[in-house]
């Protein structure tokens, strides 16, 4: 482990294969950026590869003020050790204060392998991550701008928020699609920096043999946010709107028995007893009326949103959140207002505080 | 050539079937209120490695780690087809957090002594970290091959390993020993086998002993306790039905690196978001009530 370093920098591991970088890379140099202006230090981006240099730009322009760039041959295919051993030379070398990974199943891989040689914390799958002072409840020592990990557990039915008092750097696994894509800024300046790296044949225990890479499939169970369109979207070419609202936030496209009969959508998208059954932290229904089949196949869901013109419809039953009007209305204010949060979690907060109006 | 497994199981709450019961008022979980079941991914490691064993020859020993009432996994594991197991339970590991936790089965493992492979399922439940496999290979300084689905080869001290790695699957080759991580797409689990059942159902560590002693006989002093436990355990032990148990002093760890002293993370903060839903609240479709929306649900973090 390093010690407690409050000039250290913000570091993500920018995660790539095969010379393109992983989405979840450049949604972290954002947030690292945003967490790094709060504390007042750089952002630093861990590239390793071979032939990835000019992946460093693209870092750069996410919010990266410096780029670390370890190149070498036998780092051309991902394998836990090696990389493990690039990353725990960096930090001991530079000792950032915070480093956090995309929790892909690359990044999961290989942070705890790094945590476990650092002796240092590491927090799964975090959802948002915040900065604050926190006070130690056993010795009422405040330790002032530690790094708030908060993650789902429990299966999902609490939310921890993990901190890491000294044992540093303070590490971290990011979800995928939490944390918003910022535009990226051409124009930001930035540092490249070659490290050397010494790497012994014993670091390379596997050897790959064979490999094959899929196509994305429609992943519904594993999805954390699910938008799904029933027979009220009308229309295949209006079903394009479903996959709009999906993409803005980061979520699975699910469908109702009467959306893939109408052939707005193919059947691997059916949710409900027929379908596949799905239990997202939030699934939001688009012109659904709620069939019992397809309620049974929603309703464990930790959040519901549901919209329909029909305020009788049973969706509204198992909703947590209702929005009666028309959906070729709400869906495109509800895509703007999540372009719209790119400030960020900790931002939001301060201005939600008011909650609900009273209107 | 035959193959020595050590396999690590988690006996975890239910975490798929909660209920608002569960949830205590300060929104911590009440564990004891939650029933208990045989970690989902660590059943199809413990297959994987009986598989080994079936195929190649050799032993499968199941290592866990946790409170007496582990015991029921560890039965389990026996009605299953494995040849030894053993717990590993200690007061003074409790609060430990992954990295301890790896620190504590690696000088379990390390006790154990001769292996080739030590196979861990992916996550449990009720943390879904799936940091202890990994971690655990650090400890042990094996390389670690995560989200198995299937062992394809195996030929001297090298094995061929297929891997799942979300956007499909790589086969790799490894050298003997190795860390394994398995995933529950890794093919169909065993069922208990009656004949096992019958026969090691009778089997107990010796805490699970004294507690039925204490609930039997709760006035009783607790040297008479231990004495009438001794005594129930060489009964056992004569027909094999006593279960290895370990604490930390048995396996050599050291302390600082244990329990609370040993966790560099500490729980901040714990908030119950089991709902108990009565009706829904109706948002205005309109601008300012779709975004008031979204942003409540960035503030829960419904949303990153």
């Amino acid at each position: 482990m390093i010690g407690v370093n409050r000039n250290g920098e913000v570091w993500v591991f920018a995660e790539q294969e095969d010379g393109a970088l992983h989405d979840v890379a450049l949604e972290l140099c954002g947030r690292a950026r945003q967490l790094a202006d709060r504390l007042g230090v750089k952002v630093g981006a861990v590239l390793a590869g071979w032939n990835v240099r000019e992946l460093a730009y693209r870092l750069i322009a996410h919010g990266a003020d410096k780029v670390y760039l370890v190149e070498h041959r036998k780092l051309d295919h991902y394998q836990t050790q090696p990389y493990a051993r690039v990353m725990c030379e960096l930090i001991g070398r530079h000792q950032p204060q915070i480093v956090i990974y995309g929790a892909t199943p690359l990044g999961r891989d290989l942070a705890p392998r790094i945590a476990s040689e650092m002796k240092a914390g590491l927090t799964a799958d975090c959802t948002a991550l915040e900065v604050a002072d926190v006070t130690d409840p056993k010795t009422k020592t405040v330790h002032r701008n530690l790094l708030l990990q908060i993650r789902p557990a429990f299966g999902g039915n609490i939310i921890a928020t993990i901190v890491n008092y000294d044992r540093w750097p303070q590490m971290a696994t990011v979800r995928e699609g939490v944390m918003p894509l910022l535009d990226p800024d051409p124009r930001r300046q930035g540092e490249i920096v070659a490290e050397e790296v010494g790497l012994r044949d014993e670091d390379f225990p596997l050897r790959l043999i064979e490999r094959h890479r899929e196509p994305r499939k429609v992943n519904l169970k594993g999805a954390r946010t699910i938008v799904a369109g029933g027979g009220g979207v009308g229309s295949k070419q209006n079903f394009q709107m479903i996959h709009e609202l999906a993409g803005a936030v980061g979520g699975a496209v699910g469908a109702s028995r009467a959306a893939v009969d109408g052939g707005f959508v193919g059947k691997e998208h059916q949710v409900g007893q027929t379908g596949t059954t799905v239990r997202p932290a939030l699934y939001i229904a688009c012109g659904i009326s709620g069939a019992i089949q397809h309620r049974a196949g929603m309703e464990e869901s930790a959040k519901i949103i549901a919209i329909n013109w029909d305020r009788e419809a049973p969706i509204f039953s198992v909703a947590h959140y209702g929005l009666v009007g028309d959906l070729n209305e709400v869906i495109p204010r509800m895509v703007k207002a999540l372009k719209e949060r790119q400030t960020g979690a900790a931002d939001a907060a301060e201005t939600a505080d008011a909650g609900w109006s009273a209107d | 050539m035959p193959y020595d497994s050590i396999v690590c199981v988690k006996q975890v709450p239910d975490t798929a079937n909660i209920t608002g019961e569960a949830m205590k008022a300060d929104g911590t979980v009440n564990r004891a209120a939650l029933p208990t079941v045989f970690n989902p991914d660590d059943l199809h490691a413990l297959e994987v490695a009986l598989r080994v064993r079936d195929q190649y020859g050799g032993t499968v020993t199941v290592i866990s780690m946790g409170p007496p009432k582990a015991g029921d996994v560890l039965r389990e594991c026996l009605f299953r087809g494995a040849d030894r197991v053993i717990l590993l339970t200690d007061r003074r590991a409790a609060a430990s957090d992954t990295l301890a936790t790896s620190y504590i089965l690696s000088c379990a493992v390390r006790k154990v002594g001769r292996y080739d492979f030590v196979f861990c399922g992916r996550q449990a439940i009720d943390g879904d970290t799936a940091q202890v496999g990994p971690q655990c290979a650090e400890k042990l300084g094996l390389p670690q091959v995560t989200y198995l689905e299937e062992v394809v080869e195996l030929r001297d001290q090298t094995a061929r390993l297929r891997r799942n790695v979300g956007n499909g699957w790589e086969l790799v080759e490894v050298r003997l020993p190795v860390l394994v991580t398995v995933l529950d797409t890794a093919g169909l689990v065993r069922p208990a086998a009656a004949r096992r059942v019958a026969r090691f159902k009778r089997g107990r560590t010796p805490s699970e002993l004294l507690i039925e002693v204490s609930r039997e006989n709760p006035d009783a002093r607790d040297e008479d306790k231990e004495r009438e436990a001794l005594r129930r355990a060489e009964g056992l032990r004569a027909r094999g039905l006593v279960l290895d148990e370990w604490n930390l002093d048995d396996i050599g760890a050291d302390l600082q690196w244990c329990g609370l002293s040993g966790s560099p993370t500490k729980v901040h903060r714990v908030q119950s978001i089991v709902l108990t839903k009565q009706g829904y609240t109706e948002i205005p479709a309109t601008e300012a009530g779709v975004r008031q929306l979204i942003q409540e649900l960035i503030v829960d973090h419904t949303l990153g």
